[in-house]
């Protein structure tokens, strides 16, 4: 449905995109990660026929981005960053003169309009000024506005932003409804929201793709995946982290709680050895009093940081490592 | 048509949105309020004249007036979009930068029609004074509104270059005093001080006041009406090239 080729965006001397190229299909919810000023929104401007490219193609439905705006409009609902909307009118009037201008009249429109307003629980609102509204309600008015003409494509730029707990549910919710038979991107801060809704994530920085991936892959490029956590009690730390070093498939070892007798340890697997890890772990430890144990899945956050900042990646606790690593 | 179809949401959008806001109340009691006052009170008024007809003291204050006033409609068309971020809304819709541009000058444009329109007891004054040309005074409402045309244009084009609407209003406001400027007696006479009459042509071709002084003759000189249309069409089309040269970086 998407496909973005060797795109590149340059402001002056400043390039904010240099050469991405990633697509999606239907059916795919893609996540966008990377810090701020990583190129995310540029991206998703050019995309949505805002800003015009500095270099490469994207195509969407089949049609150029620059050679046919209109018809790529069409098929894009699209929530920009920080959801605007025309402060002057009423939610209802906004959404309806954004009906229009996608061309629906009559009773298409008055359907439109009243089914975007359901799904994003707008109805309290209806005929108040945007301008009065809680910045929850205006950002979900805006993201009505994006999906009032049920389009094939959506380019939502953080549109959790804002909203309390319970509305960042329902959207993500109803983006991973819509993600059924729609393509979807996304790009988000918040990396729970990954795992919870994307089909794939794409992680940015400084206008590279330096990640892209199922959220399970992304998370499988952390250390912490296939690590072995387990407390011990009655064993001193330094035995336990001397055994659980020596093991032929673990890379290193950290202590990360000594409380009494109690010992929390963490074993990292060498890299593609996690099943080994286990069953090595298990084995070791049966003539310990072992209370707790755990196979970790991964962190995303430590994925993010380890390839957004290479150098500071190393989380709190891995610094207290075994004398062997 | 498609296209006129957005224009027209475009439009209607924009209006509605002058009178949701007192812009639009306190801009028509104003402009009436300072007619009337200009009209009746300011020397020589319509009754030292003694004659009946609005050329020389209704109409003669509508460059001044419109030169300030005009800016405060217009200062808000880019400005304001580009401030709260809803230009990115419009221009990711499925429509042109034309259609946005046309739809939202028309909608201003149709406003001033509206106030000037609203003048219309002055008319009926003079009809009941006396028996003025009702063809002269029906030509001159035609050139004040092309003349309140352009200087929009004008506005809109500054609103284009900026997000903050003051700075918008003060740039139009001297460009239009230029123009009202370039065919002022005091001016013209200043410039043909040291100039050949060609350059003063030149200078002077430029001026509103010079092109609207046909239209209160009562002569539609088609002239008059494409300067301003003219001016209309670059001013637009300015525009689009500032709207297109922000996003192009």
């Amino acid at each position: 449905m998407i496909n973005v080729e060797n795109l590149t965006k340059t402001f002056g001397a400043k390039r904010a995109v240099d050469g991405i190229s990633f697509s999606v299909e239907r059916g795919e919810v893609l996540g966008f990660l990377g810090p701020n000023g990583a190129g995310k929104s540029t991206t998703m401007r050019m995309i949505t026929g805002f800003l015009p490219p500095s270099g490469g193609r994207i195509s969407v439905g089949g049609h150029d981005v620059v050679d046919q705006p209109i018809a790529v409009k069409r098929l894009i609902g699209y929530l920009p960053e920080n959801a605007p909307a025309y402060t002057d009118m009423t939610v209802n009037g906004f959404l309806s003169f954004s009906a229009e201008i996608r061309g629906l009249r009559g009773d298409a429109k008055k359907k439109a309009v009243s089914r975007a307003v359901e799904m994003c629980f707008l109805e309290r609102v209806l005929h108040q000024s945007v301008e009065t509204l809680s910045k929850g309600y205006r950002h979900r008015t805006c993201f009505a506005q994006s999906i009032l003409h049920d389009p094939d494509v959506l380019i939502l730029d953080e549109p959790t932003d804002g909203l309390d707990p319970n509305q960042k549910h329902e959207v993500r919710q109803l983006i991973r409804r819509m993600g059924e038979k729609k393509a979807i991107i996304f790009s988000t801060h918040i990396l729970e929201e990954v795992d919870a809704v994307c089909s794939r994530a794409i992680i940015i920085d400084r206008g590279r793709i330096v990640a892209n991936g199922t959220p399970l892959e992304l998370r499988r490029k952390s250390e912490y995946a296939g690590a072995i956590t387990l407390s011990v009690r009655g064993v001193s730390a330094s035995a336990v982290t001397q055994k659980l070093s020596q093991l032929s498939s673990a890379k290193r070892t950290s202590v990360i709680a000594e409380n009494g007798s109690k010992v929390t340890v963490t074993v990292f697997p060498k890299p593609n050895m996690d099943g080994e890890l286990t069953r090595a772990v298990i084995d070791a430890t049966q003539v310990w009093q072992v209370e707790e144990l755990r196979t970790e899945e991964g962190r995303m956050d430590e994925v993010f940081r380890s390839i957004t900042m290479p150098d500071t990646a190393k989380s709190p606790e891995s610094r207290v490592q075994s004398p062997q690593s | 048509m498609n296209s006129w179809a957005n224009i027209k949401t475009i439009a209607k959008r924009e209006l509605v949105a002058y009178f949701a806001s007192p812009l639009a109340y306190v801009f028509i009691v104003i402009f009436l309020l300072l007619c009337g006052f200009f009209t009746f009170s300011v020397k020589p008024n319509l009754f030292d004249r003694g004659q009946a007809s609005l050329s020389g003291t209704f109409f003669f204050w509508h460059p001044w007036f419109y030169m300030f006033l005009v800016p405060a409609v217009g200062m808000r068309l880019w400005a304001e979009e580009r401030r709260v971020g809803t230009l990115e809304l419009l221009l990711t819709m499925p429509i042109t930068a034309w259609q946005a541009i046309v739809g939202k000058f028309l909608a201003s444009w149709l406003f001033l029609g509206l106030a000037l329109a609203l003048t219309f007891p002055v008319v009926w004054t003079v009809n009941y004074l006396g028996t003025p040309d009702n063809g002269v005074i029906f030509a001159s409402y035609i050139g004040s509104w092309l003349m309140a045309g352009a200087y929009l244009a004008i506005s809109c084009m500054t609103s284009a270059m900026t997000r903050t609407q003051v700075v918008s209003f003060i740039i139009s406001v001297v460009v239009c005093l230029f123009l009202i400027l370039a065919g002022f007696q005091p001016v013209v006479d200043f410039i043909s001080g040291f100039a050949g009459p060609k350059v003063v042509d030149f200078v002077t071709s430029f001026s509103v006041v010079t092109h609207f002084e046909g239209f209160q003759k009562g002569v539609l000189d088609s002239r008059d009406v494409l300067f301003f249309l003219s001016v209309i069409a670059f001013s637009l089309f300015t525009t689009g090239v500032i709207l297109r040269s922000h996003r192009a970086g």
